[in-house]
């Protein structure tokens, strides 16, 4: 039996690795997926936490894995939206560099 | 003894304040005409409020306490109520300052009518009555000390009248700064009162008063407490307002104000307060004798030290004004050897004949058209008759020739000081010598001989360097100047000076047959008791077997002013060359003298200029720029440079943002699961 702490530190380190991509890579497609990154290390720990409570003996709850569900279907929406963007962006712009699309700021 | 009615006393001070009120805030739109008959309703209400009083007053069982207005403060037991009193000390300064203030409120009308700020100026005036009726009727310290400081910045404002004038200004800040220190003085005196008796009233009903305590006091022979310290303290406050040596100085300078404020509060009234107080405070000065000493010692000598000065003005107001602290002298030597009533005997003769002689030189003043300098006027007796004898009259009363009012007073002091002490006398007697010679000195100056005016106005080149030579800015346009233009004064201001010099002629009779004296005794009559313990009853015996001393000193002391007289007249109307010449024989003395003894120079720089280095390198540089102003300064830039780090953080991108967020999530995680970790 794997204990829970091996699933949350994994959670964490794919959550960590999520952060640092996002906040290092310039790429917006990069950071996408960097994003995509930190929402399915959460997912881990919802649905880690949600078997270790029916381990416990506990009625079955589903919470933890509706949660997880929710989360993909906003991952899901936010890709559809997001690479339209994208798409957008590279076809004005001719560059996926955020440091350069940044008209909006003073 | 069936009680007193209720007097409403409180409604005399508040007349005046009506008036000043009205004026000051709705005068600027009235006319000339309606300004004078506000101000004159409401001091001559006061004035017949004080008669109706008087007129009652042999009913009455003194000392009369009228009830209450209300109460001012209340702290624990300690209370101050707004409470007026009367006795018969204050009824002889409640009728001297409203009667003597209504016949200069007359005056100025006239004296006045030329001048811009005509609603301003008597605004003031009823300002100062408002305090000074405040300062005579009050039943407790902190009342009188209200109106004692009212009268100070009422005083201020009619000084600095003619603000626009720098010397006027400087002028009334003197006279402001100098009463500062007297004023604290008598504030001390107060903390002191309270502390030991626990109250400030002069008389209670239940006998609670600070008098009624005093009264179980024994006299602190020989040594100095509790009393004796009050007493110097009060005596301070009675020095600034009274211009006593040391604090002598603001008074000639506040000459600078129109000449109606100079015979009002410049000699009349608010000076005497100072007299008034002392006497007022009898109880706590006739126990101790040591303080009694110091201030007749500080009456005789400001009395001879002024009256030397006053010989060599040239300034006709200068004269009187030195005069004038000359008498208060006189009134406080009365008072330092006990004998009050001679002193407020004094104070009353005084504000008749001085508030005369400031007038008159008024009317002098208006006459030549604005010329102060004595060695410009000259046969001026001829042209202004009325003036003339007024003044002449006023002039016999100061030198003390029977059987005017000065004569009564000035006699009386200089026998109960003779009574004290010899040499209290022989110093006086000196003084009346004086006093005599630069009165009639100034009389032969102004009015006999030639007229040694110019055609033109030509002001200023005072050898005094007197600021109160500057022009006086009035009457210049609409009366010629020089020789054609002198002319008397307008009726509106001659009547007061009639009046005021048959009070001078008749004002000293009242005191034939001591019956002043005997009046006063009720207010005073623990005096008899006090001299009898510290002048070990040789006063009390002198007193009956003098008709025959009385008789001699009071020839002596009439030959004294006749004396006076003789040499002002060789001098001053025989041989004219003469006093230049010894004036020059005389050098370095008749310079001292001219200069005023250079005690302004000596304050100047022994008080004036360390104060200001002091304030400016220490207080300025040193406390508000070093400290004050360096803190604030100093947490201002601190605050702007730590921001100035700070702003940094905010790059403008996303990402670093992101990145702050990230590192403070860390640290809360770090910080939970460290909590965590610790607890069991």
């Amino acid at each position: 039996m794997i204990s829970l702490s091996y699933y949350l530190v994994l959670s964490a380190i794919l959550f960590a690795c999520g952060v640092a991509g996002f906040l290092i890579k310039r790429n917006i497609i990069t950071i996408f997926m960097s994003i995509e990154l930190m929402l399915n290390g959460v997912n881990l720990s919802f649905v880690a936490f949600a078997a270790k409570w029916e381990m416990l003996g506990n009625k079955l709850a589903l919470s933890g894995h509706v949660f997880v569900f929710f989360v993909m279907v906003v991952a899901a929406a936010e890709a559809a939206v997001g690479l339209a963007i994208i798409i957008a962006v590279f076809r004005t712009r001719e560059t996926l560099n955020i440091d350069q699309v940044n008209l909006l700021k003073l | 003894m069936t009680p007193n009615p209720n007097l409403h006393l409180w409604i005399i001070p508040l007349l005046p304040l009506a008036g000043a009120a009205i004026n000051g805030f709705l005068g600027k739109r009235f006319s000339r005409q309606a300004v004078a008959a506000v101000a004159l309703g409401f001091c001559g209400a006061a004035f017949a409020m004080a008669l109706s009083i008087a007129a009652q007053f042999s009913s009455l069982s003194l000392p009369h306490l009228d009830p209450p207005v209300g109460t001012w403060l209340r702290s624990g037991d300690f209370v101050i109520n707004f409470s007026f009193a009367i006795d018969q000390l204050s009824l002889v300064m409640l009728l001297v300052v409203t009667g003597v203030g209504f016949l200069i409120h007359i005056y100025s009308v006239g004296y006045m009518w030329e001048e811009g700020g005509y609603y301003r100026f008597f605004s003031y005036l009823n300002l100062f009555m408002f305090f000074m009726l405040t300062l005579v009727l009050a039943s407790n310290y902190l009342l009188m000390f209200v109106g004692w400081e009212g009268v100070g910045l009422a005083s201020y404002l009619l000084i600095g009248f003619f603000f626009l004038r720098d010397s006027a200004a400087a002028a009334g800040k003197k006279a402001f700064i100098v009463n500062r220190i007297g004023d604290f003085g008598f504030l001390i005196a107060l903390f002191l009162i309270i502390q030991h008796f626990k109250t400030l009233e002069f008389h209670t009903a239940n006998l609670n008063g600070v008098f009624d305590q005093a009264a179980t006091y024994s006299p602190e022979i020989g040594g100095a407490g509790f009393l004796t310290a009050t007493a110097l303290l009060l005596m301070v406050g009675a020095c600034g307002k009274s211009a006593q040596i040391p604090l002598y100085v603001w008074l000639p300078d506040a000459m600078e104000g129109p000449t109606p404020v100079s015979a009002l509060i410049h000699a009349a009234t608010m000076v005497t307060a100072g007299v008034y107080m002392v006497a007022r405070s009898h109880m706590i000065f006739e126990r101790a004798p040591s303080a009694l000493t110091v201030v007749a010692i500080i009456g005789t000598l400001t009395a001879f030290f002024a009256a030397t000065i006053g010989i060599a003005q040239t300034d006709i107001k200068k004269v009187l004004a030195y005069s004038t602290i000359s008498q208060l002298g006189y009134m406080f030597l009365a008072c330092g050897v006990a004998v009050f009533s001679a002193g407020i005997f004094h104070l009353m003769t005084h504000a008749f004949f001085k508030g005369l002689l400031f007038l008159a030189a008024g009317s002098v003043i208006h006459a030549v058209g604005g010329e102060q300098d004595m060695r410009k006027m000259g046969g001026l007796r001829k042209k202004i008759p009325v003036t003339f004898w007024t003044m002449t009259i006023a002039t016999f009363a100061i030198a003390g020739i029977p059987p005017l009012a000065g004569f009564f007073s000035k006699d009386e002091i200089l026998w109960r000081a003779y009574q004290a002490n010899w040499i209290y006398w022989l110093v006086g007697l000196v003084t009346a010598f004086i006093t005599s010679f630069y009165m009639f000195r100034l009389w032969f100056m102004t009015f006999f001989g030639e007229y040694r005016g110019d055609a033109e106005a030509s002001h200023g080149d005072d050898v005094t360097g007197s600021r109160a030579g500057a022009p006086v800015p009035h009457t210049s346009a609409s009366h010629g100047q020089g020789h054609g233009g002198i002319h008397e004064s307008p009726k509106v201001m001659l009547v007061p000076l009639v009046i005021l010099a048959a009070l001078s002629f008749v004002g000293g009779w009242v005191g034939i047959h001591h019956r002043f004296d005997n009046f006063l005794t009720p207010v005073f009559e623990s005096s008899a008791v006090a001299a009898t313990t510290f002048e070990g009853g040789a006063a009390t015996q002198a007193r009956q077997e003098a008709p025959g001393l009385e008789t001699t000193l009071m020839v002596v002391s009439v030959a004294a002013g006749v004396l006076g007289f003789l040499l002002a007249f060789l001098l001053y109307n025989r041989k004219p060359e003469l006093p230049a010449r010894i004036a020059a024989s005389a050098h370095g003395l008749y310079r001292a003298v001219a200069n005023k003894y250079w005690i302004d120079e000596l304050y100047a720089w022994i008080f004036v200029k360390p104060l200001i280095a002091i304030s400016g390198v220490v207080f300025w540089r040193g406390i508000d720029q070093g400290v004050i102003d360096a803190t604030l300064d100093g947490s201002a830039d601190t605050a702007r440079e730590v921001s100035d780090n700070l702003r940094h953080m905010q790059s403008g991108n996303l990402r670093s943002y992101a990145g702050w967020v990230a590192i403070g999530a860390t640290a809360v995680i770090i910080y939970m699961v460290w909590v965590g970790l610790r607890t069991p």
